[in-house]
């Protein structure tokens, strides 16, 4: 093995090459929109952009570890958002007059949207990790549809007299002062907006650290040979249920985390927000960004949220023309031609910094 | 058989159905302490799902496993491993998107354990345990000729070496008994004779027991100490290479007639 | 009497269901994938017979049959295009084009006939038989023949015909179909065609219910008869077919005697207790590991 002196671990190491990548990716990112930002050279509606965008990238790499690194199909990552989400605007809402800060209770709801989402994670994955391929897919969609169904149904509120809740019907009443947190399908509304971008970009960090950690660790190795071999891995003393586990529960505490933020950047939020599209439209950002590949996940999140942005100057064709870059990208990606050509374009780049 | 040896494994009247077939019937064998035995017999005979009930992918429908004299009714395959069976494949099942390395590191999964949030929290405990995994796996690979491969990704490995790879797994998790499904096949004589000095030292050095399923009868006859020769699901003989060598019913069950 | 009305409503949805997984299944047992633009060739369907009933003045059965039609080509020209050349690609990549393809096929409807719901003539008398004080609509009777009548012709053309045995065969095993002379591409395409022309049909049996037509009109139906095919197994036609009606009776049994708003819900929750019971879904097959 060669080893160059002088320089840390990891830069030189393969395995810790790519944790590097995506930090330097994201500081890079946090700096220059900073400073985009500060000298006003940001459009409105980019600064509007910015914390979903860091939402999704939160979301988006939980999901990868979930399909890419365990190897699951999961159709329904919008559900924890959205559990992450409520839990963070009922929390904020009801704390509103206990902790004026707005900072803590923003960490304080961050935390509670991750924690609560992390306990739907192991509830809902004690059914669907004893299924397998396909099936287990289409039991994390309708966990989507039915987590997604029980929300718009509830209804939940606040005043003097303390917390009022009512299910399907809404029979809250609330006496005069009293705060609706949660109003069946209309959701959220007159949530106070203590989200920002800077907590946004501390949480795709934290959430990096997380995953890559845990990736390069015995629990990592143990999801992973899960994936790749089930039989060989349990002839191991790798207990399957448990390493799948861990990684969906930590897959919808990432949701969670995300989701929270998420509801705490709008004013109002309606429950079929997280519907099967989100959850589609993370997929498509874990699948393009590549399985596994973490900086790829923030990339084609980024690229894929922007673009329709970017194609307003199209209006009506925009989303027509996303679905064809969607396509296109797919099939060219698994194009043989274009395959052969990128791995020698990539063994030359590779020649060229080794020599 | 020596006396004074204790057996590691007491298989007693073992049998299975696979609806209403009969695929393994009556079997009982021992494999003592320190002891190379070897599983032999015609294609079809149940050597492989003989090992696959001995860790548990299949669930036996009759008779009893005994290991470390420990009735064993209860245990699932992860539970096997943990009390001391480790195998390797018939057809190589390895993790083919990690490296050599790391596929040697899954073996010492429940050996050296620490918790996901030891991990994701880097705790002191993180960086010992870790230091140790991988020393030891640095000795496993060394030993199995695959100290220039570690980094290398486990499917770019050549057969022979990917067989090598899977008994080092196995063997990291130290295993009392270790569980080899012909682990010569496709390699060459020069191969073949490595592997078996190979195997000795394996059953020295990691004071192990060894079971081993083998086509090549160089290999069987050259490295065990007892032989258990199954037809149709049955054992037909039992006993040291040369009583097997010799033996009429083993002769007829493997010519026709 | 009110029981027997909901149960016989609830074949009657389940009868659309049916036909909609059919496509499901039928494309899974062959392609093994996932098609999820099946929904939107519905939508598209609806479209097709909407326009022609009201803009062209076409009678209803001619309507349905260039809806059938043009449903068909449009299948077998999005497995041409779109999935032809990811054949060997992941199953995960697949996924992700066929969702492309939906999102490009409700756009395009969106562009070219506007957001806008417009209004599916009635092609099917109202009313319906009365019989002790239990009525029948027309709509419902039609629907579960029609429903009854495509199972029929479906497993009759697959078990007793040259080309359904050779789909047959492609899903067991396509390399021994290969050797065994059949075009499995030629099969796949087959297998689109049936299952898209289906799409139409169940789109306008769709439309004589809930008479609305919109660019999202085929998404829901469609998840729900993905759901049913799952039900009864995927991948297996008389479960797809049992899938479909259980689905419609439950949701329309959940709608009346527990609650509108959770019929969805428990249509789902059904599911995961029928997948945790049977893994492999009603009449699927367990497939074991070779070891």
């Amino acid at each position: 093995m060669k080893k160059k002196i002088g320089l840390p671990a990891f830069l030189t190491d393969r395995k810790y090459r790519s944790r590097t990548t995506s930090f330097a990716f994201v500081i890079f990112g946090w700096v220059i929109l900073e400073i985009m930002m500060n000298t006003g050279s940001l459009s409105s509606l980019f600064t509007s952009l910015l914390v979903p965008v860091c939402c999704y990238i939160v979301a988006a790499i939980g999901l990868n570890l979930n399909v890419g690194i365990s190897g699951e199909l999961n159709l329904g990552q919008a559900c924890f958002m959205s559990v992450g989400a409520f839990t963070a605007v009922c929390l904020s809402g009801s704390l509103a007059q206990t902790i004026p800060s707005p900072v803590i209770r923003l960490i304080l709801s961050l935390f509670a949207g991750a924690f609560v989402a992390a306990v739907f994670g192991a509830l809902i994955g004690i059914p669907v990790l004893k299924l397998e391929g396909d099936y287990l897919a289409i039991v994390t969609l309708a966990f989507g549809q039915i987590v997604k169904s029980l929300i718009t149904n509830t209804f939940f509120g606040i005043d003097d007299a303390g917390f009022h809740f009512s299910f399907v019907e809404n029979k809250v009443e609330l006496m005069p002062g009293g705060k609706m947190l949660l109003n069946g399908p209309m959701g959220a509304t007159g949530t106070e907006r203590i989200s920002n971008f800077t907590t946004g970009i501390i949480l795709i960090l934290i959430s990096l650290l997380v995953v890559f950690h845990l990736i390069y660790s015995r629990s990592g190795r143990a999801i992973m040979a899960a994936r790749d071999n089930r039989i060989a891995a349990e002839s191991v003393g790798i207990g399957i249920f448990r390493t799948k586990m861990l990684s969906f529960v930590i897959s919808s505490c990432l949701a969670g985390a995300a989701g929270a933020l998420y509801g705490l950047n709008y004013s109002t939020l309606v429950p079929a927000k997280f519907d099967f599209n989100t959850s589609i439209l993370l997929l498509v950002y874990v699948v393009l960004g590549g399985l596994g590949n973490m900086t790829g996940t923030i990339i084609a999140t980024v690229v894929l949220v922007l673009l329709p942005e970017l194609l307003r100057s199209m209006q009506d064709y925009r989303m027509l023309i996303y679905a064809i870059v969607l396509i296109l990208i797919m099939l060219l990606t698994n194009n043989e031609t274009v395959r052969t050509a990128l791995q020698r374009i990539r063994r030359k780049v590779r020649g060229k910094t080794n020599g | 058989m020596d006396e004074r040896k204790t057996p590691v494994l007491e298989v007693q009247e073992l049998g299975i159905d696979f609806g209403g077939l009969t695929a393994v019937n009556d079997l009982s064998m021992e494999v003592y302490d320190g002891e190379i035995v070897g599983l032999i017999g015609p294609n079809g005979a149940g050597k492989t799902t003989v090992f696959n009930m001995l860790t548990k992918v299949y669930q036996p429908t009759r008779g009893t496993i005994r290991f470390l004299g420990e009735d064993t009714a209860k245990k699932n395959v992860v539970e096997m491993n943990h009390a001391g069976i480790a195998r390797t494949f018939q057809n190589i099942r390895l993790f083919s998107g990690l490296s050599v390395a790391d596929n040697v590191k899954t073996g010492f999964h429940g050996r050296i354990p620490y918790s996901p949030l030891t991990a994701i929290f880097r705790l002191p405990s993180y960086y010992r345990k870790e230091k140790e995994i991988d020393e030891k796996t640095k000795a496993l690979l060394e030993i199995f000729g695959l100290s220039e491969e570690a980094d290398n990704l486990a499917s770019n490995l050549p057969y022979g070496a990917q067989r090598r790879l899977e008994i080092a797994r196995a063997l990291a998790s130290q295993p009392r008994l270790l569980l080899l499904d012909e682990p010569a096949a496709g390699m060459n004589p020069q191969e073949t004779e490595e592997l078996m000095s190979m195997i000795r030292l394996v059953r020295d050095r990691f004071e192990t027991s060894i079971l081993l399923i083998e086509h090549d009868m160089k290999l069987v006859m050259g490295i065990c100490e007892r032989i258990t020769v199954l037809n149709y699901g049955m054992m037909l003989a039992q006993g040291t290479p040369d009583e097997i060598q010799a033996n009429p019913e083993v002769i007829k069950a493997y010519l026709g007639e | 009497m009110d029981f027997l009305s909901y149960l016989i409503n609830g074949l009657g949805l389940g009868s659309v269901y049916a036909i909609i997984a059919l496509g499901y299944t039928m494309v899974y047992g062959i392609a093994k994938m996932l098609n999820f633009a099946h929904g939107d060739v519905i939508m598209i369907g609806a479209y097709v017979a909407f326009f022609s009933i009201s803009d062209l003045g076409l009678p209803l059965i001619p309507a349905v049959l260039l809806s059938v039609a043009v449903c068909t080509l449009l299948g077998v020209l999005i497995e041409r295009l779109a999935y032809k050349p990811l054949r060997s690609a992941s199953a995960l990549s697949v996924l992700i084009t066929a969702i492309g393809v939906s999102y490009f096929l409700q756009n395009a409807a969106q562009l070219l006939w506007s957001s806008s719901t417009k209004v599916f003539p009635g092609v099917i008398p109202s009313g319906g038989i009365t019989w002790n004080g239990l009525t029948v609509s027309w709509v419902t009777m039609i629907t579960i023949s029609v429903c009854l009548v495509v199972m029929t012709v479906l497993i009759l053309f697959i078990n007793y015909t040259k080309t359904g045995r050779a789909m047959r065969a492609c899903s067991e095993d396509k390399g021994a179909a290969t050797l065994m002379g059949i075009s499995v591409n030629r099969m796949i395409s087959i297998t689109f065609a049936i299952g898209s022309g289906l799409a139409a049909f169940a789109s306008v049996l769709l439309c004589a219910t809930y008479p609305s037509v919109n660019p999202t009109l085929g998404a829901m139906p469609g998840i729900k008869a993905f759901t049913a095919a799952v039900f009864g197994g995927i991948g297996s036609i008389p479960g797809a077919f049992l899938g479909g009606l259980l689905l419609g009776v439950i949701e329309i049994l959940a709608r009346a005697y527990i609650s509108t708003q959770l019929s969805d819900a428990i249509v789902f929750a059904v599911l995961i207790l029928i997948l945790l019971i049977k893994p492999t879904g009603l009449l699927g097959k367990k497939l074991r590991e070779k070891v």
